[in-house]
């Protein structure tokens, strides 16, 4: 990879949602999700997109690996232009959707599985990445027997499997509690610095996204538009326990609510 | 699954109460002068019970029931999986079948009984079909709903895998259709014993549905007593059949709680 060459690129992307009218047939509503959003990630570059709920986030997320197509525009991972689900991305949601009839194990391969890899390759591989995970005592245990934080934690197990070269995470640890929050950031940090991955972290924590990211893009409301790019100039990108404590936190907490009530009346309900 | 353990005490109350069931089956209906043509006494149908055994071929009859069952249970559960999966991954197939699944759905499965005795004769075919009908709906209309019903974010994380329609159905919609198939199988198990009885009841000579016809044609009241409890035997045993396979294939839902 050279280095100015992005590893996932938006240019100019719009995305169109037409919703049925109700009672009138053919009156179709347009909603307008995110407009003309232009960004790029750099290789081991790690971005967080956070905006008032409903700007697009999710949206711009799916495009970006292939569920979506946008209305206009592009969406390029390692310079090949995404028009279907590919090999170079892999999605990370605030659901863990780890398939309860299987076990952790058989979860972890689920994506190598469908790519055709031969058993005793996805075996090793699932289970190598449970070790790096923490999580090698829970291989042949069932999801329903694993903590919140262990579900999730199998999930990344899950994502890294396949080797993606850009990590899609929208909002990943939102339903965990604080503490089990903190030490998945942590592990997903050390994670991603350690293997170098480019990823796009969706969230609504602002701390979080200081702590965990190099860029912060702030979305304006629906049809959401990147208003600012906040470089994050914190050293310890791979500890996020202590770059939480930096005394510089505020000073950018302090920017984003200002910019998210730009943005919108949502501040509130944002932080 | 249950909080409610089976300790020595709960044992000891239900013998308690089949004891005093008993009593009151055996001496109830003489105190308030209900004749033994009415409700013959617990010993009464005990002793019927032992002359059916050796005379009148109870075995014989439960057997054939049961394996009617069997069958009728079985065709029917595999052809409402499959018109179940068929209709909960197609949903042109659904919309355009869906009056008509609903109509047969609403008429009264026994009610075909006598047609099919007369198509078929006084074979096993009409009851395995009464059968079959009456297993079907349960099932079909359970995977049906639970295909329908599957996760979009599941088949989303498959799709970003690269994933093919065939991928999606069997290592995603087939098994989350799993938990509401056996739902559906509970119920017709329990169903294809009516259907199966419903049929023998219209026509043939075989099976418990004819020991029930003879019963009541010959006014032996205790006969039709016992094959009442045969029935409910049968009935039994095939509900339990189907929560142990439950037990074996949903083993990943039954919380283990040391
Ligand atoms: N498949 C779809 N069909 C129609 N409208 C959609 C669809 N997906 C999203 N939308 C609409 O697009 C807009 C943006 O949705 P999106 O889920 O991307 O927002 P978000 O920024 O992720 O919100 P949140 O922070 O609440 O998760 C919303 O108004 C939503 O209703
Ligand atoms: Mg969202």
């Amino acid at each position: 990879m050279a280095e100015h060459a992005a590893r996932i690129d938006y240019r100019a992307v719009t995305k169109r949602f037409t919703r049925k009218g109700r009672r009138q047939r053919g009156a179709a509503e347009e909603i307008v999700a995110v407009t003309d959003v232009n960004f790029a990630v750099g290789n081991g570059e790690v971005v967080a997109l956070i905006g008032p709920s409903g700007c697009g986030k999710s949206t711009l997320l799916n495009m970006g690996s292939g569920l979506y197509q946008p209305s206009a525009g592009e969406v390029y991972v390692d310079g090949e232009r995404v028009d279907s689900p590919n090999s170079h991305v892999a999605f990370m949601l605030q659901k863990d959707l780890l398939l309860p009839w299987r076990s952790i194990r058989a979860n972890v391969e689920f994506g190598l599985e469908i790519r055709g890899w031969p058993r005793k390759d996805r075996r090793d591989r699932a289970l190598d990445l449970l070790d790096k995970c923490h999580l090698s005592h829970f291989a042949e245990h069932y999801p329903h027997q694993l903590s919140g934080g262990m579900r999730q934690r199998a999930a990344l197990a899950r994502t890294l499997a396949v080797d993606p070269s850009v990590l899609l995470m929208d909002e990943p640890f939102s339903a965990l509690d604080a503490q089990t929050k903190m030490i998945l950031q942590q592990d997903l940090a050390e994670t991603v610095s350690g293997q170098g991955k480019t990823a796009v972290l969706i969230t609504h924590d602002l701390i979080e996204s200081i702590a965990l990211s190099d860029r912060i893009l702030v979305m304006s409301q629906r049809p959401g538009r990147i208003i600012r790019e906040i470089p994050v100039d914190l050293p310890d990108r791979e500890n996020p326990m202590a770059r939480r404590q930096h005394r510089r936190v505020g000073e950018y907490v302090a920017e984003l609510m200002a910019l998210l009530d730009v943005g919108g009346h949502v501040a509130d309900e944002v932080i | 699954m249950n909080a409610t353990g089976f300790g020595t005490r709960e044992i000891l109350a239900s013998l308690a109460l089949l004891v005093l069931f008993l009593a009151a089956w055996e001496w109830g209906p003489a105190l308030i002068g209900i004749p033994t043509f009415i409700v013959p006494p617990a010993s009464m149908v005990w002793e019927e019970a032992l002359f059916m055994l050796s005379a009148e071929g109870l075995v014989y009859h439960s057997v054939i029931t049961a394996v009617t069952v069997l069958i009728g249970f079985v065709l029917g559960s595999l052809l409402g999986m499959l018109i179940g999966y068929l209709l909960g991954v197609s949903p042109t197939a659904e919309v355009v079948l869906s009056p008509y699944v609903l109509a047969l759905q609403i008429a009264p499965k026994v009610a075909f009984a006598p047609l099919f005795v007369l198509w078929f004769g006084y074979t096993i075919y009409p009851k395995v079909l009464v059968a079959v009908l009456i297993v079907f709906f349960p099932v079909m209309v359970n995977v049906l709903t639970a295909v329908r019903t599957v996760d979009p974010d599941l088949v989303n994380l498959a799709r970003s895998f690269s994933a093919k329609r065939w991928h999606i159905f069997t290592k995603i919609e087939f098994r989350a259709a799993m938990p509401p198939l056996f739902s559906g199988l509970r119920i017709g198990a329990t169903l294809a014993v009516i259907g199966v009885v419903v049929g023998e009841l219209v026509g043939g000579n075989t099976g418990l549905g004819f020991l029930l016809a003879l019963g009541e044609g010959s006014g032996n009241t205790a006969m039709v007593f016992v094959t009442i409890i045969m029935l409910t035997v049968i009935g039994i045993l095939a509900y339990v059949s189907v929560i142990l396979l439950e037990r074996r294939v949903l083993h990943y839902l039954h919380v283990d709680r040391g």
